[in-house]
């Protein structure tokens, strides 16, 4: 196995050799150790993008340390910017004249993005966002957290709008979903989020490194100067509320594209389950494991893992929860897609929620102890 | 160095040809000074062949509209951050001429750290910086660069500069920064200073169009609704008050070595500037 590069000032990788525990085959893709955010940037470059603006914060850091030096060698845009307000500005502004924009932070950062992101929302922009989640609120800490999800898939800026929100659990599913945002972003004309974590970003796994490339679109609505044609206008403000109306109709037709087309998600062991965990990102590993060790116990549990968060797979989950005794969100907090998911199943399952908060993650164990509990609670009213 | 194209040579002499680069009539209130600088912008870009080529970058204010008036393609920005907005434009497309078209209230207060990084960066745009010591369009409020002692909607009793603080001097701080290849303050006050004002205008598109470092005229204006006086008053208020708070002339123009008299950067500054 081989270790991808890294800026002068970091630390060089450990080289784990997975073949020496035997793991890849003679012809099998060579795999690299690569820490998410670093995977994600890489992805990122290999999809074209043209500029890239940030501000530092923890547990993105390594992200902007990789644009750093990487945008430059391919002769593309790389700024610092003053904070995460004007990255998000400067984005707005690249994307207005074509450029193919990602944007990153951390929470903290991520609230001070959401009032470009409503602008961008409404001037149709597209640009797709990193968020790798720490605990809040405010400060918070800077371990892994999910207390971002309502931000992410009903909050962040003003107004009435939405944002398409993928949720990688490992960093190889990230490297494809960074492709995936930047191919939903031009289609719709959108921001996209991909809302990662703090253990996302920071761990480091093998990866294949497949990072494809991304056709460059030509679109007609781009700022270049309005040289023999009509001037362009790229904007949010519609001051009569009849035209603000009908664009926010526009809008919403194209959400509903988006809600109609590009629901992900992935199952696992749903076949026969009749105990459903419900988990996205970093806490849906844990919840895998839990199934596991539920299954030792005979318990048949299955794993219901959204990709898309907004779109919410919630026809998806109605089919994989017909016939279960229990669901159970886990999460990275108090319980925010737990919401989701019982507006999803409209009551035809009882749902339960595990989560650990402030950048603790949840234990398999504690997953499944909480499991026990609610099934003995739920045969005792049974009986 | 790209050079501006150059004028062309017309027959006869025209004296009130609208310029091309003017779409629609503007809305503004009589007197106000924020149509001036539109005409002027537009005579400039148009003589220096430059329409096509061309960014606008808008902002939050009474000239909220100004891509209504001024055929150019444009892009809106939310209130304050147009000096963002057009760091990303232009370090995408270097090749165009990107320009913000700010107030006070927008540029000074909400959007003084992005207008401060666009700066100190070098940031090859230019800004249109029209001030009016007041913010229009939102009931005429103070602003930071609203005189001491001057009324105001939330400033009833005048500018008390002992709780609401002093008139901010954008230009001359920002004239401090190296990456400031040009900083100029003019006046729309009377003729005179309106054709001081277009020189200027003219000036910072060609250092633009040099590709040296960030250029900013501040345009000093009426605000007659706001002040509560008349088109005339107004005027006279500009030349007679405002000009006496703010002094007019070219702050910065590296390329004619105009820069403020300042100790000499040290080592550690002199290898930075040497990029530019
Ligand atoms: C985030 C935000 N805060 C406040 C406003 C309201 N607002 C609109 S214009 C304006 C002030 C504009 O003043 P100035 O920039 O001086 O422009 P003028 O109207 O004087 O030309 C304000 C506060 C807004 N649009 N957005
Ligand atoms: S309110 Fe003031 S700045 Fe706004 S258009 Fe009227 S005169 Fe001009
Ligand atoms: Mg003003």
């Amino acid at each position: 196995m081989t270790v991808v590069d890294r800026p002068a000032s970091a630390r060089p990788h450990s080289a784990a050799a997975s073949r020496a525990h035997g793991g890849d085959a003679e012809d099998a893709p060579q795999r690299v150790l690569m820490k998410g955010n670093e995977a994600i940037a890489e992805a990122a470059v290999a999809a074209g993008c043209d500029a890239y603006f940030g501000y530092p914060i923890t547990p993105q850091a390594e992200l902007l340390e990789w644009m750093a030096r990487r945008m430059p060698e391919e002769g593309r845009v790389f700024v610092q910017a003053e904070s995460e307000l004007a990255a998000i500005n400067m984005a707005l502004g690249a994307s207005a004249a074509g450029a193919r924009v990602l944007v990153s932070s951390s929470s903290p950062g991520i609230s001070l993005m959401a009032e470009g992101m409503s602008y961008m929302a409404g001037s149709r922009l597209p640009v797709v966002l990193v968020n790798v989640m720490r605990g809040g609120p405010g400060l918070g800490s800077i371990g892994a957290a999910q207390g971002d999800y309502l931000q992410a898939t009903k909050g962040h800026g003003h107004g009435d709008y939405r944002v398409p929100v993928l949720g990688p659990s490992s960093i190889s599913e990230a490297i494809d979903l960074v492709r995936e945002a930047f191919i939903l972003a031009e289609r719709y004309r959108t921001p996209v989020m991909i809302l990662a974590d703090g253990i996302l970003g920071q761990a480091m796994e093998p990866v294949a490194p497949t990072f494809k490339t991304l056709a460059k679109r030509q679109p007609d609505w781009i700022l270049d100067g309005a040289d023999h044609r009509e001037p362009r206008v790229l904007k949010s403000l519609h001051l009569r509320p009849e035209d603000l109306e009908a664009h926010d109709i526009e809008l919403h037709e194209v959400y509903q594209q988006i809600a109609a087309n590009e629901i992900r998600w992935a199952g696992e062991r749903l076949e026969d389950a009749d105990v459903l965990l419900v988990a996205y990102g970093t806490a849906a590993r844990v919840a895998r494991t839990a199934v596991e060790r539920l299954r030792d116990e005979g318990v048949r549990a299955g794993l219901f893992r959204p990709i898309t968060l907004w779109p919410f797979p919630a026809a998806a989950l109605r089919e994989a929860a017909t016939g279960a005794r229990v669901v159970m969100a886990v999460e990275m907090s108090a319980g925010q897609m737990v919401e989701d998911v019982r507006l999803a199943l409209e009551g035809a399952a009882p749902v339960f929620h595990h989560g650990r908060m402030g950048g603790m993650v949840p234990s398999p164990d504690g997953v499944v102890d909480t499991m026990r509990r609610v099934l003995a609670s739920s045969e005792e009213a049974a009986r | 160095m790209t050079a501006a194209e150059p004028v062309t040579e017309q027959e006869g002499r025209t004296i009130y040809r609208r310029p091309l680069l003017l779409s629609n009539p503007t809305s503004y209130c009589p007197g106000c000074g924020h149509g001036i600088v539109h005409r002027l912008l537009a005579e400039v870009l148009e003589e220096m062949g430059l329409g096509a080529k061309t960014i606008l970058v808008g902002s939050v204010g009474c000239s909220v509209f100004a891509y209504d008036f001024l055929a150019l393609d444009s892009v809106e920005s939310p209130h304050g951050r147009a000096a963002a907005v057009a760091t990303g434009v232009k370090r995408f497309r270097p090749d165009k001429v990107v320009f913000t078209y700010q107030g006070d209230g927008d540029l000074a207060a909400i959007g003084t750290a992005e207008i401060v990084h666009a700066a100190a960066r070098g940031e090859r745009f230019t800004v249109v910086f029209v001030n009016n010591g007041i913010y229009g369009m939102t009931g005429g409020q103070m602003a930071p660069t609203t005189l001491a002692g001057q009324k105001t909607t939330s400033s009833p009793r005048g500018r008390d500069v002992a709780t609401q603080g002093y008139p901010l001097p954008v230009t001359e701080m920002l004239s401090l920064l190296p990456g400031v290849h040009y900083a100029a303050r003019v006046s729309v006050a009377d003729p005179g200073h309106v054709g001081k004002a277009k020189q200027a205008l003219r000036r910072a598109f060609e250092v633009q169009l040099e590709d040296k470092g960030f250029s900013i005229v501040e345009v000093l204006s009426t605000c007659p609704v706001g002040w509560g006086l008349t088109p005339t008053e107004a005027m006279e208020r500009l030349r007679d008050i405002v000009m006496e708070a703010y002094p007019v002339g070219t702050f910065v123009d590296r390329g004619r070595g105009i820069a403020p008299a300042l100790p000499q950067p040290g080592a550690a500054h002199r290898s930075i500037t040497e990029g530019f």
